[in-house]
């Protein structure tokens, strides 16, 4: 290994080693974590938002052919901006995509499982929930909407 | 060294039919684009529905066309290699278990049975020859391996037992060796999950643990697509840019492909990061593993840009001391010897730069959040698998047929310019899938042209117009470029025969040489990796087998929100419904 290569494989590994490091501090400083596996919520057969205090939600988005019901059969639902909602997420059926749109919130909707993850809504506006795996020939007419006023 | 009669038509056809397979890919890859840019505001076209179309595209180009052509290069590359002839009986049950397995899975794709893209996540299920053709496809293409390269190694080492096995074989070892143990999880979750699912054996599927399998094979996966084109670009992309171009360090090339096969198992779970039921300690260990497996890319950008700086200088000696303007001597546009290739593998680097850095950010835990399943993803690996490994594919498939007929490549300037064409398409096609991902979120493997980019819909988001509009003309040109290359192919396929038919490869020395006998011992390294890949999994697995998931779940049609189970009864009881529908 000569001199040149070695200069390489160090910056390599330096750099590396830096975005990792980066990765872990966002994860566990930041609190910018990933899904988990949950065992203590059961997967739901209905969605629902559950308000617990001001500005304190819980919400259960049960995705299935071809829409996401947020609240008993809602496909849109509305938050006061500044809202900090827990998100719980399951399949009715077949695997879909959930992703808030503008948001960190992109959770896999398996059936039999349950995903979860946190969001705050600071900025007010319209929020698209998209799914983005395929769940067949509805796929991409998936309604699902969040309004935070 | 000449080859004829079965083992030329063989490799021949090895090369040929995933070529033309990649027709039916392409064609499906225009398609694409034009449809989620609402261009083709419809269902389907031509008959072929846009998630079939969808599915036909992944399979076809990186799973057919990528397993079938390895194989026939592989084929060649050992067999010059090593210098010995191949085994008719082993090439040919290899040959009809490939193509057979694809005629099966074609059949069900092009037929609608299969409409499950080319992941195959279920509770969706598709036809059971689609699941049992995928098996023979991939299981006839590790029956050279085993029982035609593996005892001609052995041979060749003990009549030069003082030598290392030749980088280009070592390499291919190194492929199919991962290739190997990939297969099991892949296998273990089509024949105990998805064939009984599908046959109606059992009721039942635990989708997580289905995903978990997949993605045990789905990533390293990548790598035995990438590893041939490594292979050519250490050993014969030096002869390109001159005659008396070498390697610049064989260690560092072996080094590479070692640490390519300990860390390319360990890495699946980077596709799940946005699972339930897994763990996420386990996602940050396949993390760092991921960033593990991006090391010996990066010592393969050194020894690359090293080997083409030795090889340019070689050439011109005046350039001696230059740093950076050797740069500009590379044979970018020159017909003469073998440099008409070097277009092919030039383009598939400048892309490939591009995605080894995107690949980084899809592996980066936490900032997948921001473009897990958008269009990022496939804007990434239309740089990879669509970038490198299929520019280097297409040259050395040239190549190769010109050899193998006795013949000269013809068009060679049309066969110049195609890699160029596609390398403006890609960049334009993933930069536009990319940013659109990314800031916008616009998702992956949806028919957006229906809602999202229809302004009669009330799902119309405007603000994805521009990058769908951009994904256009990059897929039209590279579907022209496509075209272009198909010229030359053709020409030079049905060019009568002035010359024996061979195979040669043009394998470069090494510059920096020294015996490396812990590189070379690929039986620990074999162990090492096995045992790191099990370790890695045995958690994750019970998450996904009995944690993480509370029930199984029944299976599902593209079509139907109802079970199928449940719509088979029904049907049964009212015989004079609809359509029967049966899987």
């Amino acid at each position: 290994m000569d001199r040149a290569e070695k200069i390489g494989l160090t910056l390599a590994l330096i750099m590396l080693l830096g975005f990792f490091v980066l990765v872990v501090y966002a994860a566990k400083g930041l609190k910018i974590d990933i899904p988990t596996c949950i065992t203590d919520v059961e997967p739901f057969q209905q969605g629902k938002l559950i308000k617990h205090a001001d500005k304190r939600y819980e919400l259960h988005i049960l995705a299935k052919m071809w829409l996401f019901d947020f609240n008993e059969g809602a496909t849109q639902i509305k938050l006061p901006v500044g809202s900090v909602v827990d998100v719980y997420v399951t399949s009715k059926d077949v695997v879909h995509g959930v992703h808030i749109n503008d948001t960190n919130f992109n959770v896999m909707a398996i059936p039999g499982t349950v995903g979860y993850l946190r969001v705050k809504f600071e900025k007010p506006g319209v929020y698209h929930v998209v799914c983005h795996e395929f769940c067949g020939v509805g796929h991409h007419a998936m309604e699902g909407k969040i309004v935070v006023e | 060294m000449r080859v004829e009669g079965a083992i030329r038509f063989i490799i021949l056809s090895e090369i040929v039919f995933p070529i033309v397979l990649l027709i039916f890919g392409i064609y499906h890859g225009v398609m694409q684009v034009l449809y989620r840019a609402g261009f083709i505001k419809a269902e389907s076209f031509l008959g072929i529905d846009y998630y079939q179309g969808l599915t036909l595209h992944g399979v076809i180009n990186v799973i057919v066309f990528t397993t079938i052509f390895i194989v026939g290069f592989s084929n060649a590359l050992v067999m010059y290699a090593l210098k010995k002839p191949l085994r008719e009986k082993v090439q040919w049950i290899a040959w009809a278990m490939m193509i057979g397995g694809t005629l099966m899975a074609a059949w069900a794709m092009f037929t609608g049975r299969a409409t499950v893209l080319y992941t195959f996540y279920p509770p969706l299920i598709a036809h059971w020859t689609f699941y049992l053709g995928a098996v023979l496809l991939v299981l006839g293409s590790l029956v050279p391996f085993f029982f035609d390269w593996i005892p001609n190694a052995i041979a060749w080492k003990r009549e030069n037992p003082d030598q290392k096995i030749p980088l280009a074989v070592f390499g291919t070892f190194v492929n199919f060796i991962l290739w190997t143990i990939m297969i099991v999880p892949v296998a273990v979750e089509i024949l105990f999950q998805l064939l009984p699912l599908s046959l109606g054996l059992v009721d039942e599927i635990n989708p997580l643990l289905a995903r978990t399998l997949f993605w045990f094979f789905g990533h390293p996966v990548v790598y035995f697509w990438l590893l041939p084109a490594y292979v050519a670009l250490y050993t014969i992309l030096p002869k390109i840019v001159s005659e008396k171009g070498k390697l610049y360090s064989d260690p560092a090339a072996r080094l590479a492909f070692v640490l390519f096969l300990i860390f390319s198992l360990p890495v699946g779970l980077h596709h799940q990061f946005t699972d339930p039921g897994i763990t996420n300690t386990w996602k940050l260990i396949h993390a760092l593993f991921t960033f593990g497996v991006a090391l010996p890319s990066m010592i393969t950008a050194f020894t690359v840009a090293a080997s083409l700086e030795y090889s340019v200088k070689v050439e011109h000696p005046e350039l001696k001391d230059s740093k950076f303007y050797w740069w500009a001597f590379l044979p970018y546009f020159k017909m003469e010897g073998l440099k008409w290739l070097f277009p092919f593998f030039f383009s598939g680097l400048i892309l490939f730069f591009i995605g080894g850095i995107t690949g980084i950010i899809n592996a980066s835990y936490n900032v997948n959040l921001v473009v897990h399943n958008t269009a990022y993803v496939p804007g990434h690996f239309h740089t990879t698998v669509g970038g490198l490994v299929l520019m280097v594919f297409f040259g050395m498939a040239l190549y190769m047929i010109a050899k193998l007929k006795g013949t000269d490549v013809k068009f060679k300037g049309l066969a110049m310019i195609s890699p160029y064409l596609w390398l403006a398409g890609q960049m334009i096609f993933s930069n536009a899938m990319m940013i659109g991902g990314l800031l916008e979120g616009w998702p992956r493997r949806t028919n957006s042209g229906l809602t999202y980019l229809n302004p009669d819909s009330p799902f119309y988001r405007p603000d994805w117009e521009g990058y769908a509009l951009f994904s256009v003309i990059g897929g039209v040109i590279m579907g022209i470029a496509f075209l272009i290359y198909l010229v030359p192919f053709f020409a030079t396929l049905l060019a009568p025969s002035t010359k024996e038919s061979t195979i040669e490869f043009p394998f470069a020395e090494a510059y920096h040489d020294e015996p490396a006998p812990l590189l070379n011992n690929l039986r620990t390294w074999t162990v090492a990796a096995i045992v790191l890949a099990v370790l890695s999994y045995i958690p994750p697995l019970y998450d996904a087998a009995v944690r993480g998931v509370f029930f199984k779940s029944p299976a599902y049609i593209e079509k139907f929100p109802v079970p199928l189970k449940q719509l088979q009864q029904s049907k049964k009881e009212e015989p004079s419904g609809q359509e029967v529908v049966r899987r």
